[in-house]
């Protein structure tokens, strides 16, 4: 009994010492993070709209202010399309690529390079070379729409970042803004699958490798076919790597602000613009800081609405572990 | 041993010296001030120093703005400048570069902004010092049009020294297309200017090229139909903060007559900047476009001549008026070098710093006694009519509207573009006006 005391006061003066090690990281996380978080959400309900400082308080009005006006539910829609659209290609397209390096084709690390080669690049780098590509060129030719034309395949011809329809356009008696996906924003969505399906191909793939081979053969023996295989021991199995990749995608698309602000800055008529934008223009061209805090406190909120669920699966998947 | 602790010192003090310069650096005191030796003597007296900020950054501008220094070292040569710059954006860096500066207390000595109704925004949050005076001691007050004074007031007062003057209201053309249509001079009104487009329309040519990546085309487009529209006098009502003019039936015959034009445009409006909109009129796949004097420095860097392998003409119906945009510099409230300040405006609004600048950045002084042995053909005859016309100043570049306003503008200009919807705009544009008063 007294050895079990003792034991019980060290591991006490274990966890002071622990407590005391990480004390500085928490405090400058206090600080640094969740501090300046609050200041933000305080600054949003200030009267901080021009170039001088007033923290006076001025409740919720501008989040009614821009939840009401169309520009910041286009903003809204545009996110909500960009993420659905930019996720599901992702995952599509590095489960192929996935599944392609790993039929044990000759080269291998040649392809898993090239595919992963684009998440290296900037996405300044990429907005800038995709933004030639999907221009139109209405009076000079350019970019596909050149390719296209040279190739003969004219009807592959499009408006691309200069499209300004709304697909299929539905008005929603409530809403200023309308539904549902504006065309400009495809384009925007290849150049980001283009660099991030890459990443996603590299998570799927050491997923792939982790299945051990037995599985599938027991299932073979059991007379599966490969199909099946595939269907009901791999894809099961690549389930808690899919969340993660969604997890980080998702705060990919969410905070994206550079592909577009190079690729198409916003237009045509706020069609691609994202709330991180709007939250630029509005602090720094129009100095309404805010109304930017207000746009900074609302991305959290979405943000944590899809980051939040992950946290606790992680944590339930890892008492389960143990 | 004696050694060691020697080594170590001396690694100390490197480190704290690192550490120091680290600091001075995070200070956002640029490059030039935080030499390593500073630290290690702090009781010599630092030299005398004037900062300039600035979106200069390339080009004819920076050209230009070391020339003004080069006035000024000539002047006061015991004073180091230090040129505070932040590219991009077309200032909207800079400006938030100079947002975070202001709001943390440390401003530079004196700020380059647009003349006019944009520096609203500094004045009503204090960080800036009237000139008013100082105008009348330099006698800059008789040197400058009239026109631009009144038009420089806020609040009573003015607030910055114009270094530049810019035209807003100019139409390119290409002569080659022109001949083509048989047409001996370019449109004086806006009904010979669409009589024109059609004719253009039946060759197969477009009429105009409009840009709208860079956010102020389809603005910059409308500010001079407004003032074809409305007429210099009631044009520059619409910029008093209320919507009064905004009600007016001309303000939706202008946002039609846009619409007319956008008809005669490319359609990829969205995807061209002013520059490549304004290639396409050099380079003959259009006939015209609307854009500032700045698309003259386009045509000269091509190794083009004006009124030969292009020309320009007041924007239709614009004739009589000269619509300016400008560039300034003001006082900082609070300025750590007043003294220096004060001598960098005198050079600002002199003579031989406005000839030192301008013909470098390619606009004309705001001086109406330039030396014009200095400037090109089209800067000649922009100064003939900057001291000549009626002066109505530009939304869509800051000499008559705040910085939250002028956002606004380009953002409701830039999806009418796209919507073609006039009821909206005009909604929006009603909404936005009580803005041009923060």
């Amino acid at each position: 009994m007294r050895v079990a005391r003792k034991q019980r006061r060290r591991l006490k003066r274990d966890h002071v010492v622990a407590f005391l090690m990480v004390l500085p990281s928490l405090i400058a996380i206090a600080v640094f993070v969740y501090g300046f978080i609050g200041y933000t959400a305080y600054v949003s309900m200030s009267n901080y709209t021009t170039a001088r400082v007033d923290l006076s308080f001025a409740g919720l009005e501008h989040y009614i202010t821009l939840l009401s006006q169309r520009r910041f539910q286009d903003n809204i829609r545009n996110l909500l399309v960009f993420t659905a659209l930019f996720l599901s290609a992702c995952l599509v397209f590095g489960l192929l690529l996935a599944l392609l390096v790993d039929s044990r084709v000759k080269g291998e690390s040649f392809f898993r390079s090239v595919y992963l080669f684009p998440m290296a690049l900037s996405f300044i780098v990429t907005g800038v070379a995709w933004r030639w590509l999907f221009t139109p060129g209405d009076l000079e030719p350019t970019g596909l729409n050149l390719l296209f034309d040279q190739l003969g395949l004219k009807f592959l011809e499009g408006r691309w970042i200069a499209d300004t329809t709304i697909w299929p356009n539905v008005e929603v008696s409530w809403l200023k803004t309308r539904l549902l996906v504006p065309l400009a924003i495809v384009p925007v969505v290849v150049a980001a699958v283009w660099q991030m399906s890459g990443f996603c191909m590299a998570m799927y793939l050491a997923a792939l490798r982790g299945i051990p081979e037995e599985l599938r053969e027991a299932a073979r023996v059991d007379g599966a076919s490969e199909f099946q295989v595939f269907r009901y021991i791999v894809l099961p199995l690549l389930r808690p790597i899919t969340l993660s990749a969604i997890i980080v995608l998702t705060h990919i698309s969410l905070k994206t602000f550079d592909l577009v602000m190079t690729m198409t800055g916003g237009g045509p008529g706020n069609r691609t613009e994202l709330p991180s934008l709007y939250m630029y223009e509005l602090r720094f061209s129009q100095f309404n800081t805010a109304e930017a805090a207000a746009v900074a406190t609302i991305l959290l909120l979405v943000v944590s609405v899809l980051v939040v669920p992950y946290l606790r699966y992680n944590r339930r998947a890892q008492e389960v572990g143990e | 041993m004696s050694t060691t602790r020697f080594t170590r010192r001396q690694a100390l003090k490197l480190f704290g010296m690192g550490a120091a310069g680290m600091a001075m650096a995070a200070c956002a005191t640029p490059p030039q001030a935080s030499q390593p030796s500073q630290p290690a003597q702090p009781a010599q007296t630092a030299k005398k120093r004037l900062e300039i900020f600035s979106w200069w950054t390339n080009g004819g501008e920076a050209d230009g703005l070391n020339a003004m220094f080069e006035v000024y070292k000539s002047l006061y040569p015991d004073v180091e400048i230090v040129n505070a710059t932040v590219a991009g954006g077309a200032g909207t860096n800079a400006k938030a570069v100079l947002q975070t500066r202001l709001a943390g207390g440390q401003p530079p000595d004196s700020w380059q902004v647009h003349a006019g109704r944009e520096t609203l925004s500094y004045v009503n949050a204090g960080q800036m010092e009237p000139l008013t005076n100082f105008f009348k001691e330099q006698g800059f007050d008789k040197v400058m049009p009239p026109f631009l004074l009144e038009q420089l007031k806020i609040n009573g007062e003015i607030w910055t020294v114009p270094v530049n003057i810019h035209r807003s209201n100019v139409l390119w053309y290409n002569p080659k297309l022109m001949e083509r249509i048989g047409a001996k001079q370019p449109p004086a009104t806006l009904d010979e200017l669409f009589a024109m487009a059609e004719e253009f329309k039946k060759a197969g040519i477009t009429p105009f090229a409009v840009g709208g990546k860079d956010k102020f085309e389809a603005s910059h487009t409308f500010e001079s139909i407004l003032l074809a529209t409305f007429g210099a006098d009631d044009y520059i009502k619409l910029w008093d903060g209320t919507d009064t003019m905004w009600k007016d039936p001309r303000a939706e015959q202008a946002l039609l007559t846009l619409k007319k034009l956008f008809s005669y445009a490319n359609s990829d409006r969205a995807a061209l900047g002013w520059a490549d909109a304004m290639t396409q009129v050099l380079e003959g796949r259009a006939a015209m476009t609307i854009m500032g004097d700045w698309a003259h420095g386009l045509g000269i860097s091509k190794g083009l001549k004006v009124n030969q392998d292009y020309g320009w003409a007041p924007t239709p119906g614009t004739t009589d008026t000269f619509m300016w945009l400008s560039d300034s510099f003001g006082l900082a409230k609070g300025a750590p070098n007043p003294e220096q300040a004060i001598g960098w405006l005198k050079v600002c609004g002199s003579k031989e710093g406005q000839d030192a600048f301008n013909p470098k950045k390619g606009s004309i002084p705001a001086r109406t006694d330039p030396d014009l042995k200095l400037y090109d053909d089209y800067l000649k005859a922009s100064i003939a009519d900057f001291g000549s016309k009626k002066l109505a100043p530009s939304p869509a570049h800051g000499a008559s509207t705040t910085n939250a306003y002028q956002a606004k503008f380009h953002n409701i200009l830039e999806v009418f573009s796209a919507d073609l919807d006039e009821k909206a705009a005009l909604e929006a544009l009603r909404e936005a006006a009580a803005d041009n008063n923060r």
